[in-house]
Formats: structure tokens, C-alpha cells, sequence
């Protein structure tokens, strides 16, 4: 137990991290369209700017800058089919997402409700060091808010940190730091979770076995998330990691603890994302600034991109200082939020910033796609399965989040639709979720047991 | 699924409010709570309904606007099935899901007296509502479309038929069969509403091109 919590350490930090921005800043349209203009006039900005995911803004300008035939009329003939192709490919994008977020949150009810573990009381985290076991109303709220601020100011504090790491280009430490995150959750977290299952359901297994299967998974974990890989594998990964994430603060916040972090977490999400001196915010501009892309292998993707074969020349052609430059921009890219793409991105972003022109064909058949952080994915799995763990057994409680957050989540694809920048996806949807879990366990509840117990049908 | 959800809410949260404000002991008053709760539900879902056809008329015509050939990528006949199957879905799965989670687990049926049917019971009576839910969405639909408001009156009427008539429960001859029969109904009714016939039945049913 002792040791367990100090572990949790520094598998905290990437959750932290994992928590903030949303999606896209590159929804499909932008690029789209830069894929238009750029072709045409072939600049290597746009390209960049479009690979890096950047938000609307600086792709206008950069192509303002650079495209001068004509490009007015052009625009406003561009502008309605642009808009058309932002619906299309938002509806799309709607249902990419819904499905990682969906399956997360079915393993993650799926376990709590078969195996035991995860909803005993073991212990709490160091970040939340005030016990819930007071004997008034009062002094519980006291301290699940004392908590909240305990585990929002050690999130903050984190942000701040890796953002100025950031900032310094200190891309191995980040990168050092991620490598470690993710081997603890692959490995250690991986192991216990097994166990639990092995137990709940009386399955013997032995040590070399596990060991081989546990070495198996870790490993090639590892390298779909941290370098490359097959999309559909490294999705599914980062799932699982997600999931494994937010059984263990199932397990280890307590009650009234959990609900009021959700609550915060969303509010300092919002606040992060959208103010100007947020530090989720700054990450975001200054990644933009330096026209590299944002940490990928933290963030779930569902793009494709296929011109991987076409960087590796470009990259061996660099030359040594280059080289180096690649692999501190894959390790950065490997941790934090808002969106991007997928490791496989990360091998040809390698590239971007000395731009060949020739990969411009290969850019446009690149399907466009949306990303969402993996904290967000945490945070949604863990509110579900808190509903099903608390809510006196009752699955319509979960089902009512789960509908909850899903709507909350097209809203903010909706959004993003609209806005064409990095919005936080945690309020919306947690806001609902709170809603609908709270009113459901007491007001819907009661009716529906009341209803089933004389078969009546509403 | 989410519409559904929220009627349901804003009933439950009424329904909640007359009984905590009334005598717990009183066993004819608590019935009669729960029928009027029952109704004032059946009357809220739909006016959601109407309510969700208000918000997809909307967006109809945003599409409709955006699109470059001046007709949008989906139909409201679509929109009115999709609908309806999103109500049924959500309504079923709320009735059935802790029924369904009660059956794995050891127990048996009907050992104080009730009816050892209850589980089969149920799911016919939750198969018929998902059923009728998703006729009613193209009904009602239909029916504000094109201003047919006495289709709208009969959906909210069968509704309303509907749920009063599993009040006979125990009595299942009472409720599933004329549930069903309603069924049978607004089925034909919701088919020769977007656009079959005798015709295309007969030919679908003989594999004929």
C-alpha cells in the first residue's frame, strides 16, 4: 500500500497533464481548405501550419501572406463548401470519438461492477490526505473541499511546471518523465489490475506466464504510444490506459472527494484552456509559435496519416544536428493534451520544420481527424464509474451519465465546429454528468423502482 | 435518447415533489400519485418530442441552407425514425436494464405471490413500447410536417392508452394484448405514412425486383 502511493507520484503527473485541452486544433476544414490553397500555391508555411494542427488563425494569415491569385473570390466560393465540409466531417468525428469514449467507459463500469476490488476502501492518495470518515455532514464537506484544493493546486502546479519545461525546450526531461509515466501504467498498473480479475473470477494463472503476458503488453505498449505503430493498436492502448487511470482514482478518492474534484477539475479546465495566461492556453501558442505539434502520445487521435514512408528520407537527408532535434520532438510530443495526432505523426512531424515540398501530395489524401486529450477521457470514465460503483446498484443512474456525457461531448464538437480552436472538453459534459447523476440517483430513482414494482409503463 | 431523459427527469422530479409532500401512509393517495405521475410523464415526453422535432426542424433548414444542391444529406422521415428509435432505446433500456441485472443474480420469481411471469412480462411490454415509440416519432412527426394535428392527438392518445393500460398489470391479458394490437396499428399507419403499400409489401415479401 505504502509503497503504492508513493508510486502514485509520478503517475500523477501525467494525469494532470492528461486532463486539459480538447480536440483539435486542427479540425478537419481548415486543413482542408489549406490543403486547397497550399497546393495551389504550393507554400511551405501553410503546410506547416496545417501539419502542426494549428488552430484557424495563423493558417489564414499564412496563407493570406502567400497566395495572391486571386484568392478573394476563391475564399467566399471556399468559404460555403468549407462550412459544408465542417458539418460532414464533424458529424463523422462525432461518432470517431464516441466510440474510444464509449468502450473506455464500458470497461471501466464493466470492472467495477464484477471485480470487488476497486470498490473497497484501501486507502487514499497522498493528494488527498483528509479523511471522509467524520462523524458530521459538515466537516466531510470541509474536508472533501480541502481535498479538491489539495489535488487541483498539485494538478496546477504540475501544468505550470511542464509548461515552462516546455518553454525552456526542456524536451528530454519531458520526454524522460513521460517514459516513466507510462511504464508505470503499463506495467504496474497492468499487473495489479490482473490480478484483481484473475481473482475475481478464480482463474490460476502462473508467475512465468504472467510475467510473459504482462512483458508482452508492456512492451509493445511502450512502443505503439512512445514511437510507432498501427493506428487501431495505439488507440486501443491509450483506452486502456484511460481506463486503467480512472479505476485507480475510483478506487482511491473518496466519495464526496471525487464528485467535488470532478466539479473543479472542469471549472479549471475551462479556465486553463480560455484564458489568456492559462498555462493549457500558453502551451498552445507557443507550440503554435514554434510551429511544432503538440505532444501526441497523450492524446487520442483518430486520423490517419499516411506520408510516413515520404518523411523518412527527408529526415535521413537532415543530417545529425537534425537528428537530435527529431527525437527531443518526438519525446515532447509524446506527452500532453489538446489534440493530435497519432505516433505515426510524430515520425513525420520530425520533418516539418525543414519542409520538403514534394510531400505535399501525400498531405491531401491525409483524412483529417479529431483529437481528444486523455485526460478528458479519465475524467469522463471516472465520473461513470462512480455512478456505478455509488449508486446503490442502480444502472440507470449510469446509463443516464453515460447519455450525459456523450451529449456533452457533441456539444463541444459542435463548438469546436464553430469556434475552430482548442476548447476544453471537460465542462460541458461533466456538468451533465453531474447533473444527471445527482438528479437521477434521487429523483428518478425512487419513481422507477416505485414504477417497476407495479409494472407500469411510462 | 437524451430528449427522453430529460422528461423523464422533469417528471420523476414532480412526481417526486407531490410525495414527499404528501402522507406516506395513505395507500389510495400514493396510487393516485402514481398515476398522475404516470400521465403528467407520458404528457412530458411528449412534449419533448415535439420540442426535439422543433430543434431538428432547425437544423433541417441550417443544413438544407449550407448544403450546394439545396437539399440536405438527411430527411426528416429519417430524422423522425432515428428519433423515435432514440425515445424507445432509452425508454426500454430504462425499464428493462435493472430488471436485466436482477436476473443474473439468484432469486426466484414470483415466491410472494406475484406473477412467475414477470420477467417475460416485462420484456414484451418493453419490446412493444420501443416498438411504439419508434411509429410514434414518425407519426407525430409526420403529423407536424404537415400540420396534422389530429395525428399528433392520437400518438399523445395511444400513449397515454398505452401506459394506462398496463395499470391491469397483473392482469397481462389486459395490457400486452391490446399493447400489441395498437402496435399492429400504428405500425401500418407509420408504413403507409412514408410511402409503402400492399404493392411494395407483396413485392419485397416475393423477392420480386
Amino acid at each position: 500500500m505504502i509503497t503504492f502511493m508513493n508510486n502514485s507520484d509520478s503517475e500523477e503527473e501525467p494525469c494532470n497533464e492528461r486532463t486539459s485541452l480538447m480536440s483539435a486544433e486542427s479540425p478537419p476544414v481548415p486543413s482542408y481548405q489549406d490543403g486547397l490553397q497550399a497546393s495551389e500555391a504550393g507554400e511551405a508555411q501553410a503546410h506547416r501550419k496545417r501539419r502542426t494542427g494549428s488552430s484557424r488563425s495563423p493558417n489564414n494569415v499564412a496563407d493570406g501572406d502567400t497566395s495572391d491569385l486571386g484568392v478573394p473570390v476563391r475564399e467566399s466560393a471556399l468559404e460555403n463548401e468549407e462550412e459544408e465540409l465542417t458539418l460532414k466531417y464533424g458529424a463523422k468525428h462525432v461518432i470517431m470519438l464516441f466510440v474510444p469514449v464509449t468502450l473506455c467507459m464500458i470497461v471501466v463500469v464493466a470492472t467495477i461492477k464484477s471485480v470487488r476490488f476497486y470498490t473497497e476502501k484501501n486507502g487514499q492518495l497522498i493528494y488527498t490526505p483528509f479523511s471522509e470518515d467524520t462523524p458530521s455532514v459538515g466537516q466531510r464537506l470541509l474536508n472533501s473541499v480541502l481535498n479538491t484544493i489539495i489535488m487541483i493546486s498539485v494538478i496546477v502546479v504540475m501544468t505550470v511546471f511542464l509548461v515552462l519545461l516546455y518553454k525552456y525546450r526542456c524536451y528530454k526531461f519531458i520526454h524522460g518523465w513521460l517514459i516513466l509515466s507510462s511504464l508505470m501504467l503499463l506495467f504496474l498498473f497492468t499487473y495489479i489490475y490482473l490480478g484483481e480479475v484473475l481473482k475475481t473470477y478464480n482463474v490460476a494463472m502462473d508467475y512465468p506466464t504472467l510475467i510473459l503476458v504482462i512483458w508482452n503488453f508492456g512492451a509493445v505498449g511502450m512502443i505503439c504510444i512512445h514511437w510507432k505503430g498501427p493506428l487501431q493498436l495505439q488507440q486501443a492502448y491509450l483506452i486502456m490506459i484511460s481506463a486503467l487511470m480512472a479505476l485507480v482514482f475510483i478506487k482511491y478518492l473518496p466519495e464526496w472527494s471525487a464528485w467535488v474534484i470532478l466539479g473543479a477539475i472542469s471549472v479549471y479546465d475551462l479556465m486553463a484552456v480560455l484564458c489568456p495566461k492559462g498555462p493549457l492556453r500558453m502551451l498552445v501558442e507557443t507550440a503554435q509559435e514554434r510551429n511544432e505539434p503538440i505532444f501526441p502520445a497523450l492524446i487520442y487521435s483518430s486520423a490517419m496519416i499516411w506520408t510516413v514512408g515520404m518523411a523518412k528520407p527527408e529526415t535521413a537527408a537532415r543530417g545529425p544536428s537534425q537528428q537530435t532535434w527529431d527525437a527531443a520532438e518526438d519525446g515532447r510530443e509524446n506527452h500532453r493534451s489538446p489534440s493530435h495526432a497519432d505516433c505515426q505523426v510524430s515520425e513525420t512531424r520530425s520533418p516539418v520544420p525543414t519542409h520538403p515540398i514534394t510531400s505535399f501530395e501525400e498531405l491531401e489524401e491525409e483524412e483529417r481527424g479529431v483529437k481528444l486529450g486523455l485526460g478528458d477521457f479519465i475524467f469522463y470514465s471516472v465520473l461513470v464509474g462512480k455512478a456505478a460503483a455509488t449508486a446503490s446498484g442502480d444502472w440507470n443512474t449510469t446509463l443516464a451519465c453515460f447519455v450525459a456525457i456523450l451529449i456533452g461531448l457533441c456539444l463541444t464538437l459542435l463548438l469546436l465546429a464553430v469556434f475552430k480552436k482548442a476548447l476544453p472538453a471537460l465542462p460541458i459534459s461533466i456538468t451533465f454528468g453531474l447533473i444527471f447523476y445527482f438528479s437521477t440517483d434521487n429523483l428518478v430513482r425512487p419513481f422507477m423502482d416505485t414504477l417497476a414494482s407495479h409494472q407500469l409503463y411510462i | 435518447a437524451f430528449f427522453w431523459l430529460v422528461s423523464l427527469l422533469l417528471s420523476s422530479l414532480i412526481w417526486f415533489i407531490t410525495v414527499k409532500t404528501s402522507d406516506p401512509w395513505d395507500e389510495p393517495l400514493q396510487k393516485g400519485l402514481l398515476i398522475f405521475g404516470v400521465m403528467f410523464s407520458v404528457l412530458l415526453q411528449e412534449a419533448f418530442r415535439f420540442l426535439y422535432y422543433k430543434l431538428l426542424r432547425k437544423a433541417i433548414e441550417g443544413l438544407v441552407a449550407l448544403s450546394k444542391d439545396g437539399c440536405s444529406p438527411i430527411s426528416i422521415q429519417q430524422m423522425a425514425y432515428v428519433a423515435g428509435v432514440g425515445f424507445g432505446l432509452m425508454s426500454g433500456a430504462f425499464s428493462m436494464i435493472n430488471l436485466l441485472a436482477d436476473a443474473l443474480g439468484p432469486g426466484t420469481v414470483g415466491i410472494h405471490g406475484d406473477s412467475q411471469l414477470y420477467f417475460l412480462t416485462s420484456a414484451f411490454m418493453t419490446m412493444v413500447l420501443i416498438f411504439l415509440h419508434t411509429f410514434w416519432g414518425i407519426l407525430f412527426f409526420h403529423g407536424c410536417e404537415h400540420r396534422h394535428w389530429w395525428e399528433v392527438t392520437a400518438v399523445i392518445v395511444m400513449h397515454l392508452a398505452v401506459s394506462g393500460l398496463t395499470f391491469w398489470n397483473p392482469l397481462y391479458l389486459g395490457s400486452l394484448v391490446p399493447s400489441y394490437l395498437l402496435m399492429a396499428t400504428a405500425a401500418a399507419w407509420a408504413y403507409l405514412l412514408s410511402g409503402g403499400s400492399a404493392q411494395n409489401l407483396r413485392r419485397f415479401l416475393l423477392c420480386k425486383s
